[in-house]
Order: C-alpha cells, then structure tokens, then sequence
C-alpha cells in the first residue's frame, strides 16, 4: 500500500516538473527575443538625431540605406505579389489535382532555399546573360539584380500564404457567386479574393517584412553604395548591409550606429509584422 | 486527397461554363465569359509553372556557372581542405561542410528541447488566453532580421559567452578535446548558439501543427485511464505525431544549414577543421559571404558558385525529406479528425 502511494507521488511531481519544465522553455526563449529589443533600443536611440536620417553611410548615417531599402521593397513588392498571388490562386482555385500537389511540393521547398543562394543564382542569371550579350555585365552589381534575388525569395512566400488565404474562404461562398450566374474567373477574382483579402493583404506585409531584412543575397547583387540612389543600373546602399558594415567597423561610433539602424530595421519589420496581425484583428472583430 | 465538389462546381471546371450558362446563353460555348474563364486559368497555370520553372533555372544557371569547378576538381572539390587562390589554384570545401554539420548540430542541440518545451507549452498546457499572444511573441523571433542577430552575437551574446558561459564550460569539462583552447567568444559553439535561437520558432511552430494534429480523442482516452498531463502528453500526444515533430526539427536543420549573417559575425572566420569547438571556423554560407567579393580568378569565383550549389543541394535535401514527413503526419491527422 505504501509502494503505491509513493508511486502516485512520484507521477505527480513528475508532471508538475515536466509541466515547469515547458513553462521554462517558453521563458528560455524570450530571453534572447527581450536581449535584442532591449538592447537595440537602448543602444540604437543614442545614435539617433536628424543627422543620422539625412546623411549617407559614408557619414555614419542611414539616409541613404533607408531609401535603398524602401527602393528594394517597391520594386521587389511590385513583382512578387502579382506573381505570388497568381501562384497562390493556381494552387487554391485550380490545383486540386496532382499538377496542383506537385507545384505546392516545390514552392513549399523553395521557401527553404537559403537566401544566400538566391543571390548567387541573381549573380550568376546576370553573369551568364552577359557573357551571352543580352544584358551588359555592368549590370551584376546592380539594384537590378538585388531586386531579381528578392522577388526569388518572395514569390514563393506570397504564394503560399495567398493559397492558405484563399482556402480560408468557405465553399459556399464560391458556391454563391457561381449560382448567380458570373463565370468561375470573376467569381475568384471578385468574390473570393476580396473576402480573403485581409489574409492575402497580411501574406504580402509579412512578405516585405521578410525580404526587407535580408542581407546575405544583397552582398553580391546590390552590394552597398556611400551615395544615393543613382537608378536601377547602378549598385544601391540597404539599411541590412550598413548594419552589417557598421557592425564589423573599427570604431566605437560606427557600431554604435549599427544599433541605431536595427532599432530602425527592426522597428520597421516589427512594425509590418504587428500591422497586418491588426488587420486580422480588426477584419475578424467586424465579421 | 480530392475535396468533394459539388456538381456545379465540378460541371464549371470541367466544361469551364456554368451549368446556368446554358439556360441564358443558348449553349454558346464561347461567349466572352467563358473565353475570359480559361484565359484567367491559363494565365494562373502558367504563373504556377513559372515559378516552379523558376527553381529549375536556379538549378541549371548555378550548374552553368560553376561549371569550371565542378570539372576542374570533380569530386576532389567536396573532401578537398585547402582553398588556395593564388596558383596553384587549389579549392576544397571540406573545412565548411565540417564547420556547417558542427554548428547546425549544435543548433538542433539546443534548439530541440527548447522548442518541443515550447510546443508542449502552446498545444498541451497554456491557459487559452495566453496561447495566442505567447504564439505570437515567439514567432517574433522569427521577425528579427539575421543581421540584427550577427550585431547582437557580436556585441552582446559573444562577450557574455566569453566571460562567463565559455570559462565555466571549461573548468568542469575542460578535458574534452571540445571544450579546449583559447576561449574568445567568436567560435563554432557561438555560432551554434545563435543558430539554435533563430530555428526556434520554425521547429515549434511546425511541431505545435503537429501536436494541434493529434485528434483529441486519443488524449481523453488516455487521461481516462487516470494518466497524468505529462503521461498523457507523453503516450497520446507525442508518440502520435513523432513523425511530425521530427519532420519539424528537420526543417529547422535546413534552417540552420542556410543561415548565413549571424553566422559570419559570430563564427570568427577560420578557414581550418579543428576539434574544438571554442576554436574559429567557417559554415559554407559565411564562406561564400566573406569572399564572394574577393575573388579574383574565375576559377575561384565558380568554386564559389559551386560552394552555392552544394548548399542548395544540401537544403534541397533536407527540406524535401521534412516536407514528406510533415505532410504524412498532417494528412493522417486531418483524416482522423
């Protein structure tokens, strides 16, 4: 009787341990999540002050990486979501069959593809084009070619959270719009988009939000610029690279700025990242 | 697994018309709407498959463009360990491939636990007003940028490491030829660390898919049985999507494998093998990062590109060895469901 007894004990005291165990886990977690914003919000808001959103990095200031960066995202955005959220259609509307599961295979593998290859494969699609004669090779280090990489990255982002958004939008919504006669085409593009359109529109920030902080692929595409922008032909500055730059630069003052531009990065990624949860927030609350 | 359409739905594809069509329209099989139908269905298609296309060209171009390498030195290029760009040009990877297993075997080290620990919490445990804010912190972890890691490694992660993780390791464990020589906080075991937080939120979240997969009634059965939480998480839940949760961590590894900035800032850029683990190293991402630019034959620049394609084709791997996985456990769990 006593055996059992201690027995019962023990499996409690083993669930608790193990239930705290998990807790801590969680907490373990956190630590490094809290570490950075802490520390790059009491670091970075000493370097911050006029000068530092005005002058280039050849100044110690982000002026010119923070218009590369918003550059690199509108030209990147610009192909990606019309062509991610095509893909994304494909996959929820008409790919319902072994074509569809093979294309969800691959775009799901391609989200993986480390974003350092991307900006090979950007590097070498431009080389290879030159040493052909259909681009000048001038263009591999180019905004150009930065903007090639990112779109590889997010295209097959934006197609998968377009799908799983699409998805969300119940049969019979579909099933209304085609009762009323309109053909399938206008259906999806005027009933079923729309009412997906909070998840897709959340899909496409979190897109930019991803891209936005990539640096690996822009090393050797964009690579960095002291100057401001100069077109699509010429290399261009990104806040990521400075912070990169900055971070390894020999003196105390240029590391200190590397904080102040990931305050700002991460402000802004944050800051795409919390709105489009808002937008699920707020979409989900009207309904 | 085809989803059950309804007639009109099934009629709308496959004779890309309403069934209502016909009763306005007379039967015209190409009035505008119909042609518009199936120009939007191609445009979608071809979309689809340019994307997939997209993946092939990035295969062939780094083929292309490494093509020098790959017959220079054939196979000799992976266990190769010297990279000597000045003649004789000799490359060999063999130093990053060793350095990439080491800290991506770190990163799933300590990685693991934490992020099944989380998972459990999430799925099993969490009180259900806090399960969706604590989701959400800890995909914000996902959110900050690689390079927002590497400045953190460098300036605040790497120090502590040096002055109070690294030391303490040594003296209890100092006569591990893993924890021996000079400890300066920009090492493999940094690195690993670092790694180990980035690929937290992919493994819990993929694993948390996994546990949510698990159908309810196999843990009412066992908590029936008079099984604890921890018994019941550990005999109805995790045994059940074990599959998953490996198919999670799997991708979390092809994370790691591909992480290239927090790793060049934290790794100490030592271009040799050594056993310990406190000593520089190399991943091949940070490789190809830190000496992209220097290249100055082409040979050197297309090992480089084949340093890319063995990466690639690592991750390509993995990741299509996890996805399998993942999908098996996901689709028995919607079918139980």
């Amino acid at each position: 009787m006593k055996f059992r007894f201690d027995r019962e004990t023990r499996r409690q005291w083993k669930d608790v341990v193990m239930n705290v165990a998990a807790l801590l886990c969680v907490a373990i977690a956190l630590i490094p999540l809290g570490s950075i914003l802490l520390e790059a919000s009491l670091r970075g808001v000493q370097s911050l002050s006029p000068n530092f959103f005005t002058l280039t990095n050849a100044n110690g200031g982000i002026g010119n990486a923070i218009q590369g960066t918003l550059i690199l995202i509108a030209l990147t955005a610009l192909i990606a979501l019309p062509v991610g959220i095509l893909t994304g259609i494909y996959l929820a509307e008409y790919g319902k069959n072994r074509f569809g599961a093979g294309v969800r295979f691959f775009v799901e593998v391609m989200t993986q593809i480390p974003s350092i290859v991307v900006g090979i494969f950007a590097f070498s699609l431009i080389l290879e084009l030159g040493a052909v004669g259909i681009v000048s090779p001038r263009l591999v280090f180019s905004t150009t070619t930065g903007v090639i990489a990112l779109s590889t990255i997010m295209i097959p982002f934006v197609a998968r959270t377009s799908e799983e958004a699409l998805r969300l939008v119940p049969v019979s919504t579909r099933e209304s719009a085609l009762a009323l006669g309109i053909p399938r085409y206008r259906a999806i593009l005027r009933v079923v988009l729309p009412s997906a359109s909070s998840a897709v529109i959340t899909g496409g920030l979190l897109g930019v939000a991803r891209v936005g902080g990539e640096t690996a692929p822009l090393l050797m595409t964009c690579l960095g610029s002291s100057f401001w922008f100069g077109g699509l032909d010429q290399p261009c500055e990104s806040l990521p690279h400075t912070i990169y730059v900055f971070a390894l630069g020999p003196d105390a003052a240029l590391n200190q700025a590397a904080w102040g531009a990931s305050l700002i990065l991460i402000l802004m990624m944050l800051g795409i990242s919390i709105t489009s949860r808002m937008i699920i927030r707020l979409r989900s609350v009207s309904r | 697994m085809d989803k059950p359409y309804i007639a009109e739905e099934r009629f709308a594809i496959e004779g890309r018309m309403h069934p209502f069509r016909k009763l306005q329209g007379g039967g015209q099989r190409f009035s505008a709407a119909t042609l518009g139908d199936s120009l939007f269905q191609w445009l979608s298609t071809i979309v689809a498959f340019g994307v997939i296309g997209l993946l092939a060209l990035i295969t062939v171009i780094l083929f292309l463009a490494a093509q020098e390498s790959i017959r220079t030195f054939g196979l000799g290029f992976l266990t190769g360990n010297v990279w000597n760009p000045v003649p004789p040009l000799v490359f060999g990877s063999l130093p990053f491939v060793y350095g990439t297993i080491v800290t991506s075997g770190l990163a799933l080290l300590f990685g693991v636990p934490i992020s099944l620990g989380i998972a459990i919490f999430l799925s099993e445990l969490s009180p259900s007003w806090l399960r969706i804010p604590l989701t959400y912190i800890v995909e914000l972890l996902a959110a900050v940028p690689s390079v927002v890691y590497g400045l953190w490694g460098i300036f605040v992660l790497g120090p502590v490491m040096r002055v109070s993780v690294e030391p303490v390791i040594q003296d209890i464990f100092g006569f591990l030829p893993i924890f021996q020589g000079n400890v300066i906080g920009t090492d493999k075991f940094t690195a690993g660390v670092i790694l180990a937080i980035m690929i937290i939120p992919t493994i819990s979240a993929v694993s948390r898919e996994a546990l949510l997969a698990v159908p309810d009634n196999q843990r009412e059965a066992a908590l029936s049985l008079g099984a604890t939480r921890w018994e019941t998480t550990r005999v109805a839940v995790l045994r059940y999507s074990r599959a998953g949760i490996f198919g999670a961590i799997i991708l979390g590894l092809g994370r790691a494998v591909g992480e290239t900035m927090a790793v060049t800032m934290t790794i100490g850029n030592r271009n040799a093998i050594s056993l310990s683990l406190f000593d520089q190293g190399q991943t091949i991402a940070s490789w190809i990062a830190n000496n992209f630019l220097n290249a100055t034959d082409p040979l050197e620049l297309s090992a480089l590109i084949e340093l890319g394609l063995v990466l690639m084709l690592m991750s390509l791997v993995i990741n299509v060895f996890a996805r399998l996985m993942v999908y098996r456990v996901l689709r028995r769990g919607e079918g139980a469901a």
